[in-house]
């Protein structure tokens, strides 16, 4: 005789499927924002298991700054293969070439911001009346006022003060032609419960994930990764240490830990014991008080 | 991994200084799920505002103009987890005006947490949110009786407390209501028992949360599953697979089953019950699955599959308690749009039977105007019949939102009676 109630990570799993079928049913043209993260992989997981035996009926949409992890890009790559999926790529080089937006200037200058040009122009020239993300409500706290399916206007941006109620678990996706929504099926779940799932389902993550030798330079607390996009201050010094990373973002702005887990069940313990937030070591979002809260609501994803 | 492993979903309620945030501040600080550098953020925070000490309450307001404001305007989510299970806490405004917003976070919630000033007790306000936290049918309360401290931790006035809200809520249907006494702001009776109010027997408002019994918060005999979408994959080894995708709603599913299809009517049984490449014996509530079935029958997104001996009922005049959420008001014999678990029909608003004044909980029949946070008892008229079931028995299928089809915004929401 079974208990008939789900354990917490099986509930989660129930209610991203439920929530990534609603997309499909509600939108015509929805897209995965596919980043090579491990929350956009869970996310596709997600929807494998949602719409099996067929397969994801939406592409994945990659936002390209140009300054990714080499190995970041091998796995989208293979992931694509293996699903039979289609891959939409927005480039933000291609949007600076284009003088869409121009490149920051200054030792701390990231892509992240210009990503926003690029999305939503992909958004609208592919027609997309959805972007389904990875985002969590436990990783920032403007992130925590989310709501499953969430509004854009025409002009991609979000009102936090004027949200669509959300209530029991009908979703209102309605929309006017040329405004799109974000759904985001993995709000509930927490940076642990990503990794306790990935362990339980044996999901595959980029190396990047694991500890590694790598080159890094110790900077804003935390070792960046050596790339060709790095300009080294006068005290800095590049040294091989073992690292992993938390978090994936653009290889310039990605700060990497010192660690020793190399295998699922090392990192899953290894979060456990974590004393600082995953964003921690996300330059970005140190920036400000409300770093993040701004850049949704011009559209960041 | 977790004992209990269950998910507990709870929603917070309280009027504005009554120390919502402070609690949550401390049950996360508490019970050492708050980060390093979150602490350190709100500590410098706390510093520049000149607060003494670090301001709790500061690790809630998510939004640029809460934290300049000091309240509290839409719904955040937390969580944490303890060995015991992981918690889901919707922080609600307390505000009158975001009463919408309140009915948003608790409206999926096992439990409600109603803070109460100790200072001044049983207060409107508290009598409005035990009023939605009823209607709304969330299994459990929590009082929360707060600041104790200031009230020199005494027996009587927390009994007294405890006696005006249980004549409160004798008159509504709410069925498990626990009183915990506490300082949120020092810490008494929230993680950890409080030494300076040996007379509380009971246990801290953690334990009773991560103890409190919820499997059966959810109807498990009624069987109830609306199909989202079909899923038909054309491909080798699929070709006549024919997958009905869909959450249980309520009760058990299980492979053999006599089924109906509403509303067509058409009968089957149930052939296999997937979940990815498992096959499954079973599936309940709340359960995400695939469903294929003996016979071929047209069914499509919106029909709901049910077990033959108990069926819901098909109607197109439904009675409904409504909760108005729009800034403009209800227009009189207006059409919209009725959701209703994955069905979509248009219908009208016939009749607006009585309003309730939040204030007094009293029903009016003479003023039928709805506007923003009314909540009303009225009559719905739909296109076609929709395949309902009671709220108070199925939280699921018991519940419909409206949409104005100028707009496309959610004006309202509405619990089946």
């Amino acid at each position: 005789m079974s208990k008939y109630y789900l354990n917490y990570l099986d509930e989660l799993e129930s209610e991203a499927i439920f929530v990534l079928r609603e997309v499909w049913a509600q939108f015509e043209n929805p897209v995965i924002l596919f980043s090579g993260g491990k929350d956009s992989i869970l996310v596709t997981h997600l929807a494998k298991k949602a719409f099996y035996p067929a397969k994801i009926p939406f592409p994945l949409m990659h936002v390209d700054t140009g300054h990714n992890f080499p190995e970041t890009i091998e796995f989208r790559d293979n992931i694509i293969k293996e699903l039979g999926a289609q891959l939409i790529v927005g480039s933000v080089q291609e949007s600076i070439d284009e003088g869409r937006v121009a490149e920051e200037k200054g030792k701390n200058a990231t892509r992240n911001a210009l990503q926003i040009t690029t999305l939503l122009d992909a958004i609208e020239a592919n027609k997309i009346d959805c972007a389904i993300g990875g985002g969590r409500r436990d990783e920032e706290k403007a992130r925590a006022k989310e709501r499953f399916f969430s509004h854009r206007d025409d002009f991609g941006q979000w009102d936090p003060k004027n949200q669509r109620p959300e209530l029991w678990n009908i979703f209102n996706g309605k929309h006017f032609e040329g405004e799109h929504f974000r759904a985001f099926p993995i709000s509930n779940w927490t940076e642990m419960d990503v990794w306790n799932y990935i362990k339980r389902e044996n999901i595959a993550i980029p190396s990047l994930y694991f500890a590694h030798e790598r080159e890094v330079v110790w900077r804003q607390d935390s070792w960046i990764p050596n790339s060709e996009f790095l300009v080294l201050e006068d005290h800095e010094e590049i040294v091989t240490k073992k690292i992993r990373f938390r978090t994936l973002g653009d290889i310039t702005i990605t700060g990497g830990v010192e660690s020793n887990a190399d295998t699922l069940e090392k990192i899953a313990a290894e979060v456990a014991g974590m004393r600082n937030t995953e964003r921690g070591n996300r330059s970005d979002d140190k920036r400000s008080e409300s770093a993040m809260e701004d850049r949704k609501r011009q559209g960041y994803f | 991994m977790l004992d209990n492993n269950q998910l507990l979903r709870f929603t917070t309620a309280g009027s504005v200084d009554d120390g919502k945030s402070t609690l949550i501040g401390r049950l996360l600080y508490d019970s050492k799920s708050i980060f390093e550098d979150q602490l350190e953020a709100i500590e410098n925070t706390s510093k520049k505002k000149g607060h003494e000490g670090v301001d709790l309450a500061l690790f809630t307001d998510g939004l640029r103009d809460e934290r300049e404001q000091g309240i509290t305007i839409d719904v955040a989510y937390r969580y944490f987890t303890t060995p015991k299970r992981k918690f889901i806490i919707a922080d609600t405004p307390g505000h009158i005006q975001y009463t919408r917003n309140m009915v948003t976070g608790a409206s999926t919630a096992n439990v409600a947490t109603i803070l109460i000033d100790a200072r001044h007790g049983v207060i409107e306000q508290t009598k409005r949110h035990a009023f939605i936290a009823s209607l709304l049918q969330i299994p459990h309360i929590i009082v929360c009786v707060n600041k104790m401290d200031l009230v020199d931790f005494s027996e009587e006035v927390f009994n007294n407390i405890v006696s005006e809200f249980e004549e409160v809520s004798s008159k509504m249907l709410v069925k498990d209501v626990r009183f915990i006494p506490m300082s949120a702001l020092l810490g008494d009776n929230v993680v950890n028992k409080s030494e300076n109010m040996p007379w509380y027997q009971g246990a801290p408002m953690l334990h009773t949360l991560e103890t409190m019994h919820i499997s059966s918060d959810i109807n498990k005999v009624d069987a109830r599953f609306p199909v989202q979408t079909v899923i038909r994959p054309q491909r080798d080894g699929f070709i006549d697979y024919r997958g009905y995708a869909g959450r249980v709603a309520s009760g058990i599913l299980r492979t053999g089953d006599e089924v109906t299809v509403m509303p067509s009517g058409f009968t089957s049984k149930v052939k296999s019950i997937n979940l990815h490449d498992k096959e499954l014996e079973e599936a309940y509530a709340p359960m995400s699955v695939s469903i294929t079935l003996e016979d071929d029958i047209d069914i499509s997104r919106g029909d709901m599959i049910v077990r033959s001996n108990n069926k819901p009922e098909p109607s197109q005049d439904i009675e409904v308690m409504l909760c108005w959420l729009n800034n403009s008001a209800a227009k009189p014999r207006a059409k919209y749009t009725i959701k209703h678990t994955s069905n979509d029909q248009k219908a009208m608003i016939k009749e607006v039977v009585y309003k309730y004044d939040i204030n007094t909980l009293e029903r009016n029949s003479d003023d039928t105007d709805l506007a923003m946070n009314d909540i009303a008892k009225v009559k719905i008229r739909t296109t076609k019949p929709l395949m309902i079931d009671a709220y108070r028995e199925n939280r699921t299928t018991g519940s419909i939102i409206l949409v104005d089809d100028a707009t496309n915004e959610t004006v309202a929401a509405g619990m089946i009676v």
